[in-house]
């Protein structure tokens, strides 16, 4: 194992935490308002509020595997085990949203279109993008040498991220039970509001989640390293 | 000290990874390219098209609902604007069946010219919009669905 410098094992200092409260505090906000503010869908009645969360989860997923696609070949380039902590932690947290997405999806799509499931490309690409993240974790969690971790986890992040602009593009590429993307011009002005501002809260929550997991995972790290200097004869109590 | 377990484990994962990406690319997405045939497609393919299990796609054409809330028996015809097939449904369809409606249905194109589902699927449009005044959703569904029973 090559030696590297000290200070990039050195344990960041923690983001304060009130800074946490106050995007969920947003969000909180942001869910009221959104359902408070906006009426019945012409259509589908209420049915519609699931737009606040379904679509948001779908794009911090989105966003999350974005972050997991640019610090895997950051790895890859300058070789910076910072790098790698960094998409394992939007790896985590995306996966969680795509189930979420996935989940919220089949709740709005039962009242809606009837079924709680169906294999078009959409749902398809959806559900395969999230079986690669769970496989990119379990990766992670078997591979012990940190180095080949990393490379091993930055090629399937890599592979798995490629899936973002399919699952995207999945709805026009195919024929899908799955509607197609809204425009604006395709929304209420009161729908569109609440949707944005849910989509603000959802992008600053992933940011604060990615982050403090990123921290936790330095931490961890630090204690890996402190321990190994020990075990290697630094110490001998 | 682990490396066993942990070999087996890495090659279970990447075992996953190329199962999740074989189906993508040859099973789920393959099958899939074609999720419904439009009323014209299952038209043409004439006496192939029989007695296959077949996903079929298209509007509600409007004033073709015919409803028997006693049997719980749904009749109607999908169109595509060229072609149309009568369709046979079983139980109550989803709250956003209408006339007009995009829908989906999963069964068998029977040799009688019927469409037999044993599923029915509403595929709606990704505009949202509040209703207009005296427009009430939940009405226009009980109505229809009253109105049309034999």
């Amino acid at each position: 194992m090559s030696p590297a410098p000290a200070s990039s094992f050195a344990p960041p200092k923690p983001t304060p935490v009130w800074l946490g409260w106050l995007t969920f505090a947003f969000f909180i906000f942001t869910q009221i308002y959104a359902v408070v503010t906006s009426p019945a869908d012409a259509m589908m009645g209420h049915l519609q509020k699931m737009m606040y969360v379904h679509v948001p989860a779908a794009w911090v997923t989105f966003a999350a595997f974005g972050v997991v696609l640019v610090a895997s070949l950051f790895f890859l380039w300058k070789d910076d085990e910072r790098a790698d902590l960094l998409a394992a932690s939007a790896a985590e947290v995306g996966s969680m949203f795509c189930g979420l997405t996935l989940v919220l999806g089949m709740l709005w799509g039962r009242p809606t279109w009837g079924v709680w499931w169906s294999w078009d490309a959409r749902l398809t690409s959806t559900l395969v993008l999230f079986l690669i993240f769970v496989g990119y974790l379990a990766l992670r969690s078997f591979v012990e040498d940190p180095h080949r971790r990393g490379q091993w986890s930055a090629a399937v992040g890599i592979l798995g991220a490629i899936n973002v602009p399919i699952v995207w593009m999945s709805v026009k590429w195919w024929r899908t039970l799955h509607q197609i993307q809204s425009n604006p011009r395709g929304l209420s002005p009161e729908y569109l509001r609440g949707l944005l501002l849910n989509v603000a809260a959802f992008t600053l929550l992933t940011v604060w989640f990615i982050w403090k997991r990123y921290e936790a995972a330095r931490l961890e790290r630090a204690a890996e390293h402190a321990s190994q200097a020990a075990a290697l004869g630094g110490y001998n109590g | 000290m682990t490396s066993k377990r942990t070999k087996w484990g890495a090659l279970a994962a990447v075992g996953i990874l190329v199962v999740a990406f074989g189906w993508l690319i040859y099973g789920g997405l393959d099958s899939n390219v074609v999720y419904f045939l439009q009323p014209k497609e299952l038209l043409a393919k004439g006496a192939e098209g029989y007695d296959k299990p077949v996903r079929l796609g298209g509007q509600v054409k409007p004033g073709s609902v015919v409803w028997d809330d006693k049997a719980l028996d749904l009749r109607f015809t999908v169109t595509d604007g060229t072609g149309e097939v009568a369709v046979h449904s079983k139980g109550a369809p989803p709250q956003m069946f209408k006339d007009g409606q995009g829908v989906v249905v999963e069964g068998r194109y029977g040799r009688d010219g019927v469409f037999k589902s044993t599923s029915l699927m509403v595929k709606h449009s990704n505009e949202y919009k509040a209703p207009t005044e005296g427009e009430r959703p939940a009405e226009m569904y009980k109505s229809l669905m009253k109105s049309t029973g034999t």
